[in-house]
């Protein structure tokens, strides 16, 4: 399939704030190739994938399947297209299965698919699911004697879906240390601001009285996000879980984004997509 | 007062102790333990009703209590089966195929996780409890979901040996079991095979395909009808999805093929076999005995399979009437 626009160049080393300015330009490439996507969902994530999967997580993408390997999960799974890149610079599968993204008969579509995508630890699409799957990884880990993490990444609307908090009383119940949910805190969902839609403060003080621990973040500041999650790691295996609420910009990187809550779907036609990907790369004036 | 004085009082534990009912589901497990299985089993505040206490007891590091959090438990059970478990979790059968159907569909069949699901307390089986725990649209949600497995035994050593069996079944599999107090179909030591119907012999009048609780009072009806000198076939479908095409081909060969289940007939095993006979050129007759796409009156469960003909009289009269 024809490329319509060539992927974004990653110089070694790279800050990894250069990752998540990678995370975004590819996404609009492979919005631009699917005709519609969440941009704005995956710009308020990209410093938390970029620490994660550039400094954090303990994986191997020769080995996908690795037991030992820690897992990731999407509660937000709409933010698959800002993963699907990271995964193939990676080398988890050849860079070229980006250029067919959501293309007839691709593994890769809007959301993360498991059993098509090497890399992706467990798939989603149903908002709502993704810490109890975590939390069954965490207790089968503890089962096996292994000692890996799973980090799942919840959206701040998804706060509003019932079976989280069922998820949050199980995993502080069972001590479930190796369980860490990143909260990420943009403020809107598709139709409005999460505190217009169904208000869910206070966040912190909600998950600590079901039993967690707290750490409050600035998500875009892509090496403290990767500080506090390795230091996260040094916790004993049956502590409390954790939940870091990453305040974020949902847009973040492109101004007009920042400020329309309309851009969690939609498309940028060629000449705004190059001028947005120039802004995001700082070359715009 | 510490305690009732009337020998006649009792309270729900201490009862299911006595009555262990479902005890060959835990029996199912720990064969499964101790042949080396990774085996986890979960309830949802009901290990008393499925009997899976007594697998915590002898295996408490192998059993979580998730509390009343039934979508929390099916998705994680996803998540178990993913870090090397096999992960086994219970719940009534209302709730875990409704209530958590879409967390079955995601996480577990589309996720394609040998996850095994056990809905227990199936159709009218807890009587006046009412529609609420009423189960009886399980089989059609469960076995519209791609590549779930549907499993209906039709007594405890039934049930024990298809637990024993499915840990070479790579599939998820819906377990839809009753209550643990159903008369015994098969000795203890019987086998069981995925997909592979049991025909309790065959008969060119009338073949009887039933499932789960309705098996022993089908063979019991086709007792009485063979006295009075009819040829009558019972097939047990233990296996529901998939269906054993094939047995339901050769009861085809029946005038009449009666199908007999403790489930609404829109969806369920009626509606299965109804699917073959359709294809089938020269197909038999086809009457679906079940529950009339309604919901079921309160009352104890003897008096409902009595009123709903879900017990061998009533079997009996069906079938007498769809051959008069």
């Amino acid at each position: 399939m024809q490329t319509q626009s060539s992927q974004t160049p990653v110089s070694d080393p790279v800050s990894l704030a250069d990752r998540a300015r990678f995370v975004r330009t590819e996404t609009i490439r492979l919005i631009e190739i699917a005709g519609t996507g969440h941009y704005s969902s995956v710009f308020s994530c990209a410093e938390i994938f970029a620490a994660l999967y550039y400094a954090v997580m303990r994986i191997d993408p020769a080995r996908p399947d690795w037991p030992d390997r820690d897992r990731f999960l999407m509660g937000k799974g709409h933010a698959a297209v800002g993963l699907f890149p990271v995964l193939a610079d990676l080398g988890f599968f050849p860079k070229e299965l980006l250029d067919g993204y959501t293309r007839l008969g691709s593994p890769l579509g809007d959301h993360p698919d498991m059993t098509k995508v090497p890399g992706i630890d467990f798939s989603s699409g149903s908002i709502g699911h993704a810490l109890s799957n975590g939390l069954g990884m965490v207790l089968g880990g503890r089962f096996h004697q292994r000692d890996f993490f799973a980090y799942v990444m919840l959206g701040d609307g998804e706060m509003q879906e019932g079976q989280v908090w069922e998820a949050a009383l199980s995993a502080a119940h069972h001590r479930a240390g190796r369980l860490v949910a990143i909260v990420d805190r943009n403020g809107y969902q598709l139709d409005g601001a999460v505190d217009d839609i169904i208000g869910i403060e206070p966040l912190a003080d909600k998950w600590r009285a079901f039993g967690w621990e707290v750490r409050e973040i600035d998500g875009h500041d892509a090496d403290a996000v990767a500080s506090l999650l390795l230091d996260l790691r040094d916790r004993p295996a049956d502590a409390a879980p954790v939940c870091v609420i990453a305040h974020t910009r949902k847009g973040k990187g492109v101004a007009y984004m920042e400020t329309e809550p309309g851009w969690h779907l939609g498309y940028l036609a060629p000449d705004d997509a190059q001028r947005a990907i120039e802004e995001i790369r700082g070359e715009s004036a | 007062m510490s305690a009732p004085l009337n020998p006649k009082s009792w309270q729900y534990r201490a009862l299911n102790e006595l009555n262990p009912g479902l005890d060959h589901l835990s029996a199912g497990l720990i064969d499964l333990v101790e042949q080396g299985h990774p085996v986890v089993a979960g309830s949802a505040d009901l290990q008393y009703s499925n009997g899976l206490v007594s697998f915590a007891r002898r295996h408490p590091d192998r059993f979580i209590q998730f509390g009343i959090s039934e979508q929390n438990m099916v998705s994680a059970a996803a998540g178990l089966a993913t870090a090397g478990t096999m992960p086994f979790v219970a719940t009534f059968a209302s709730f875990l195929a409704l209530l958590c159907c879409e967390q079955i569909r995601m996480d577990v069949a589309y996720t394609k996780l040998p996850v095994r699901l056990i809905g227990h307390h199936t159709g009218i089986s807890l009587g006046f409890y009412g529609t609420s725990h009423h189960a009886t649209e399980d089989i059609s949600t469960m076995r519209a979901l791609a590549g779930l497995t549907v499993v209906s035994p039709a007594d405890g050593p039934q049930l024990r040996a298809a637990i024993r069996a499915s840990a070479t079944w790579p599939e998820p599999i819906y377990f839809r079991i009753s209550r643990g107090r159903d008369p015994q179909v098969y000795a203890e030591d019987v086998e069981f095979e995925f997909g592979r119907a049991i025909t309790h012999g065959e008969g060119s009048d009338i073949t009887i395909i039933a499932c789960g609780t309705q098996v022993h009072p089908s063979l019991a009806a086709a007792e009485a009808l063979r006295a009075d000198g009819l040829s009558v076939g019972v097939i047990d479908m233990a296996t529901i999805k998939p269906l054993d095409a094939d047995a339901v081909r050769a009861a085809a060969r029946s005038r009449i093929v009666l199908t007999v289940e403790e489930h609404n007939i829109l969806g369920g095993l009626g509606s299965a076999v109804a699917e073959v006979l359709a294809e089938t050129p020269g197909g038999a007759r086809l009457v679906r005995h079940g529950i009339r796409d309604e919901y079921s009156l309160i009352a104890p469960p003897t008096h409902l399979y009595a009123h709903y003909g879900l017990d061998a009289a009533g079997i009996e009269r069906i079938a007498r009437e769809s051959l008069a």
